[in-house]
């Protein structure tokens, strides 16, 4: 649409030729009062000069920014249909300059990666590599590949499209509102039409995390550690659009990391996982080690490994089983060999 | 040298975010110098002094910061290309957020946090509409929901602008920010002619004069009243 073209529309028809528009023009103070189904070009004639300048309104700039909202969002809704069937890395180097330890690491969905190594040896730069969709441009000099081929800019730039969604323990809900009000406005950034159903799948997704199941109507900042550390899974499983999704650590208290996991891959997930406890190292499918900065070594997780991680699950199943009889008041015993 | 302006809300990490910023440009041996503009206190070129970045610092004590800003930044840049910087970057913090003091042609950054409130983006006015580049910061305490939906909202009042997310504390994303700010092609001698992208909030009343009485009668100049009647 040129800009003539649009300066004829209404905010009215324009909406409802475009429904995302909605939450453009909600934050267009100048428009209070204003009726919305006359067309912008007699709108800007109303304007009261005063309260054009307190509010530094510009008729130019905000058509330039209107065009750019309804292309970028038909991009961004046009593309939804784009999938990332696989992540690739390219080896770089590290903080030495000697090459890293492997000739391509790739990631598809639904499978786990872990990434150990000591703190400060470059899990982050790693990420933010992901995240950035390096192209040899970062001190690393690692280059991505989205689907085998050299990826869109738009994962750079975009403040919609995100190749990684993140999870980490020092997170926390910050918002003043209910379970599903929050659910709703995320649903609502997201341009998910039909919320409900998913709203509710989240709301039971979490609830089969957590120990002590939560309504739709408790408010996010009174639920328990586990409780939100189960929300923000579930939430970022089933209504984040970002391909990829980071963990650093989940802490054992309260919630069930393996479902969580499931969770994660059973919505075609990426899932690379930053931990150093041998329960979650283990599940994953393949793990990265850091060294120096750079990627020292790939290792798949072997069958002697995966044996190992039953006979870990075991001894978790004991413990968890202990903390629930604990909360509900019980008197612990040995189990009967 | 290149000239950057960089804004945003009291306490949103603009000081972490160009520190970790310029430890990126550095380490390409661009030579990094910085201004930073504040009303009443600021120990933040204590900062960049000790990141080893030559730093003035500017307090605009009674009058409007902007104003006071824009009355300067011209001397500053002057100051910047005889240091032979290589990149000059204004930090600014936007006080009623009204103001944008971004330059037209010259790069402008605004820096919000995440913890700021769903409606921040709203609220704040050309700063953050009129920036080239958005930067979210302390993305790392709140959840993925609550980035996603604080950037929704950024994107819906500034869809033209880079929206990025960066660390303050571990630098993630500083690096790519980095590259971003610095272009070998530009090069500003002066800001002479140059004019705002926006003009400055006006005043000039009685109070503007040192008045201190309250009262009717004392009220001179450039006034506006509530409307308490339609409120």
């Amino acid at each position: 649409m040129t800009q003539n073209e649009i300066l004829q529309q209404s905010p009215q028809v324009l909406i409802e030729k475009y429904p995302f528009l909605s939450s453009f023009f909600e934050g267009q103070h100048w428009m209070s009062g204003l009726n919305p189904a006359q067309s912008l070009a007699e709108l800007f004639v109303l304007i009261d000069e005063e309260f054009a300048e307190d509010q530094a309104f510009d008729a130019d700039a905000f058509i330039g920014q209107l065009i750019d909202f309804i292309t970028e969002m038909q991009a961004f809704i046009g593309n939804d249909s784009f999938k990332v069937n696989k992540l690739t890395i390219l080896p770089g180097t590290n903080k030495s300059g000697e090459p890293e330890g492997f000739e391509k690491l790739d990631f598809k969905p639904k499978t786990i990666t872990s990434i150990v190594g000591p703190t400060g040896s470059g899990k982050s730069r790693l990420l933010a590599d992901i995240e950035w969709v390096a192209q040899g441009d970062t001190p690393t000099k690692r280059k991505m590949l989205i689907n085998d081929q050299l990826p869109d800019s738009v994962w750079r730039f975009s403040g919609n499209k995100k190749l990684v969604a993140q999870l980490s323990q020092n997170m926390n809900f910050v918002m003043d509102l209910t379970v599903k009000e929050f659910l709703e406005l995320h649903a609502k950034s997201r341009m998910v039409s039909d919320a409900d159903d998913l709203i509710n799948r989240i709301i039971s997704s979490a609830n089969e995390l957590a120990g002590e199941k939560f309504s739709p109507d408790t408010a996010i900042t009174a639920l328990s550690g586990g409780q939100s550390r189960a929300l923000m899974i579930a939430d970022t499983a089933l209504l984040s659009q970002s391909p990829v999704v980071l963990i650093d650590e989940i802490e054992n208290a309260g919630i069930d990391r393996k479902k969580a996991l499931e969770i994660l891959t059973g919505e075609d997930k990426i899932v690379l996982m930053a931990t150093h406890d041998p329960l979650l190292a283990l599940m994953a499918d393949q793990r990265i080690v850091i060294k120096n900065g750079g990627i020292h070594s790939v290792i798949k997780t072997s069958s002697e490994e995966r044996a190992l991680l039953a006979e870990l699950e075991q001894a978790d199943n004991k413990h968890q089983k202990m903390r629930t009889a604990l909360r509900s008041g019980a008197v612990l015993q040995r189990e009967n060999e | 040298m290149n000239l950057v302006t960089i804004s945003g809300p009291p306490s949103s990490g603009k000081t972490a975010v160009i520190l970790k910023t310029a430890e990126s440009l550095k380490q390409r041996g661009l030579k990094i110098g910085a201004v930073k503009f504040d009303c009443l206190y600021t120990e933040d070129d204590v900062a960049y002094e000790k990141a080893g970045i030559p730093v003035k610092k500017g307090l605009s004590g009674s009058l409007c910061p902007d104003h006071y800003f824009v009355s300067n930044i011209e001397a500053v840049t002057a100051w910047g290309v005889e240091e032979k910087f290589d990149l000059l970057v204004s930090e600014s913090a936007g006080l009623c957020n009204r103001c944008s003091p971004y330059v037209k042609d010259i790069k402008a950054v605004c820096v919000i946090d995440n913890l700021s409130g769903i409606n921040t983006p709203r609220k704040i006015g050309p700063m953050l509409r009129m920036a080239d580049i958005v930067v979210i910061t302390k993305g790392d305490i709140v959840s993925q929901a609550e980035r996603e939906v604080f950037a929704a909202g950024v994107y819906a009042v500034n869809p033209g602008a880079v929206i990025m997310h960066v660390n303050g504390l571990t630098g993630q994303g500083a690096y790519e920010l980095s590259t971003l700010l610095f272009d070998e092609n530009q090069h500003i001698d002066t800001l002479k002619g140059k004019k705002l992208r926006f003009s400055m909030p006006s005043a000039l009343c009685s109070y503007c004069l040192g008045e201190t009485r309250i009262g009717e009668s004392y009220q001179m100049g450039n006034v506006r009243k509530i409307d308490l009647k339609n409120n």
